[in-house]
C-alpha cells in the first residue's frame, strides 16, 4: 500500500482524459493521471505510482533508481503484485 | 545491475559510517525517530543497528498505518460488511488485521464478501459493474493514499454513483508528531521525516518542529545509504546548533508538495475533532472524514456505525511498543502467541510494524547485513 512504484507512460486513453496506460518493467496496466492536474504528463514521461494513482513525473534515472530500492528493500514482487492488481479496463462504464 | 553495485558500494557506506561516528558526541546519547514504517522496515532489514555507533538510539514512529488503527474501526468496518448484500473492499495489508472478532480475511472464509483492492478507483470499479450490491471502501492510509481515496470520491459524486461508500480512517502525520513531542515520557533528538507522505505535504508542514521544538528533521529515502546520509544531516545541525527542516530525498519530494493532491483532500475531506490511535489513545485534529457534500458516500453516515471501542488483547503491548517506552522484543507475547503467521496485534501484522520487521530479521536473523569497508 505505501508502495510508490515507478512506470511509464505509453499512452493517454482518449475517451477518459484522467487515464493512461503505464508500463512497469513489461506490465501494462491503466493508471489514473488526476492527482497530476497542475502538470499533467505525456507518453513517454515516467511517473511515481501510488495506488494506481500517479503521484509525481520523474526522470527515467530516478524511476531505475526507484525500481532499484524496491528490489534491496525486498519489495519488488510486492510491488508486481500490486500493479498486476490494478483494473484492466480502461473506460470506467457509467 | 550498475545502480545495485553502486549503492552497495561497501566504501561510501564505510564513510558515511565513519562521518557519523566523527560527528556524534560520545559524551551525548543521541535519540532518533524515524517517523515511516518503510523507514522502519529497511532500518532492520539491513540490521542498520550495527552499523551505527551504540549512542545513536533509532526510536521508531507511529508511521505504520495498519498499528495505529485501533481495533474497534476495524469491527465496525466488518460490522457494515455484515449486512445484507454489502461488499467490503480494502488493501491487502488490511486483510490479516485482527479485529475482536477475526480478521476481514477469517470473515470471507465465513462466507462475507470481501475483496482485495489495489487501488480505491477498484473498489469504485467494482460498485459500477455490480449495481445490485453496494461497495464500501474501507480506506486506510496517511496522506500517501489520502489523495487517491479523495479523488475516486469526486468521481463517484460527478457519476452519481449510489451504491458505492468510503468508511474513511484517513490519519495525518504532524498531529501525531505533535503528540509524541507533547508526551513527558519520551525525549526525542531530531527526527527522520517520512518519504512518500511528503512527495504529498511537502515539507513545509514540518517547519514548526524545527523552529518551535528545536529539533532538525530530515526527510529521507529508503535505501540504507539514504538512511545513514540524513543521519548525518541530523548530528551535522546538532552539532551546529541548527534546527532546520532538510530534504535529503529531493530525487522523489519536491519542497512545496503535490498542490493537486492536496486540493483532492480538502475538497473531500475535512478534520475530525479527534480520532482514537492505537497505543497514542485520542489525538485532536488528527484524522480526516468525509465533508457533509460527500454524506451519501460516507460509510458512517449510510450505515448506522456503533462506534465501538475494544480494548487490545490484555497481555499484548503494542501500545508501549507504537510509543517507543518498549522494544517488540520486551513484549510478553513477542515471538510466542504474537508471530508474523498467528498475530495478535497490528504490529505484527504488516511488513512496516516494528513487530514484524523486528521478527523477520532480528529475531530470525535474516536482516541482510551492509558490507562495510573502513576508509584507511
Amino acid at each position: 500500500m505505501c508502495l510508490a512504484i515507478p512506470g511509464k507512460i505509453v499512452e493517454l486513453v482518449p475517451e477518459s482524459p484522467h487515464l493512461a496506460t503505464v508500463e512497469v518493467t513489461g506490465v501494462r496496466r491503466r493508471v489514473d493521471l488526476g492527482l497530476l492536474d497542475d502538470d499533467k504528463p505525456a507518453v513517454g514521461d515516467w511517473v511515481l505510482i501510488h495506488v494506481g494513482f500517479a503521484m509525481s513525473k520523474i526522470s527515467e534515472r530516478e524511476a531505475a533508481d526507484q525500481m532499484r530500492t524496491l528490489a534491496i528493500l525486498g519489495e519488488d514482487a510486492a510491488a508486481m503484485e500490486e500493479v498486476r492488481g490494478y483494473g484492466l479496463e480502461g473506460k470506467e462504464q457509467p | 545491475m550498475k545502480y545495485v553495485d553502486e549503492f552497495r558500494d561497501p566504501e561510501v557506506i564505510g564513510r558515511t559510517a565513519e562521518e557519523i561516528r566523527r560527528l556524534a558526541d560520545p559524551g551525548r546519547h543521541y535519540r532518533l525517530m524515524e517517523v515511516c514504517g518503510g523507514h522502519t522496515h529497511a532500518i532492520y532489514r539491513f540490521g542498520l543497528k550495527d552499523v551505527l555507533p551504540p549512542n545513536i538510539e533509532l526510536i521508531h514512529g507511529p508511521g505504520c498505518p495498519v498499528c495505529v488503527l485501533p481495533m474497534g474501526r476495524i469491527d465496525d468496518g466488518l460490522a457494515v460488511a455484515r449486512q445484507p448484500l454489502v461488499t467490503f473492499a480494502a488493501f491487502g495489508d488490511m486483510m490479516r488485521v485482527p479485529g475482536a472478532h477475526g480478521s476481514p480475511l477469517e470473515h470471507k472464509a465465513k462466507g462475507l464478501d470481501v475483496r482485495i483492492v489495489y487501488s480505491p478507483t477498484d473498489a469504485l470499479k467494482l460498485a459500477r459493474a455490480n449495481r445490485d450490491r453496494h461497495v464500501m471502501f474501507f480506506a486506510i492510509g496517511f496522506e500517501t493514499t489520502a489523495p487517491s481515496t479523495a479523488l475516486t470520491l469526486m468521481r463517484a459524486k460527478a457519476d452519481g454513483v449510489k451504491n458505492f461508500s468510503v468508511f474513511c480512517n484517513h490519519v495525518t502525520i504532524i498531529p501525531a508528531i505533535r503528540a509524541i513531542l507533547d508526551s513527558p515520557d519520551m525525549r526525542l533528538d531530531g527526527f527522520i521525516g517520512p518519504g512518500h507522505v511528503s512527495t504529498v505535504i511537502g515539507c513545509r508542514p514540518y517547519e514548526w518542529i524545527a523552529r518551535d521544538e528545536g529539533k532538525p528533521i530530515v526527510v529521507s529515502g529508503f535505501e540504507p545509504l539514504d538512511l545513514l546520509q540524513s543521519i548525518v544531516m541530523l548530528l551535522r545541525q546538532m552539532r551546529e546548533g541548527r534546527a532546520v527542516v532538510e530534504n535529503q530525498y529531493k530525487r522523489v519530494v519536491p519542497w512545496e508538495g503535490n498542490r493537486a493532491a492536496l486540493a483532492a483532500m480538502a475538497e473531500v475531506f475535512d478534520l475530525r475533532p479527534y480520532f482514537e490511535w492505537r497505543g497514542l489513545g485520542f489525538i485532536s485534529q488528527s484524522a480526516l472524514r468525509l465533508r457533509d457534500e460527500y454524506a451519501p458516500w460516507d460509510a458512517e453516515r449510510v450505515f448506522s456505525v456503533a462506534g465501538v471501542r475494544v480494548t487490545d488483547p490484555k497481555a499484548a503491548q503494542c501500545g508501549e511498543v507504537l510509543k517507543g517506552v518498549l522494544k517488540p522484543a520486551q513484549c510478553k507475547l513477542f515471538g510466542k502467541e504474537c508471530t508474523p503467521e498467528h498475530p495478535v496485534g497490528a504490529l505484527m501484522v504488516s511488513s512496516e510494524g516494528s513487530c514484524a520487521a523486528y521478527y523477520n530479521y532480528e529475531h530470525r536473523k535474516a536482516a541482510l547485513p551492509l558490507k562495510i569497508l573502513t576508509p584507511a
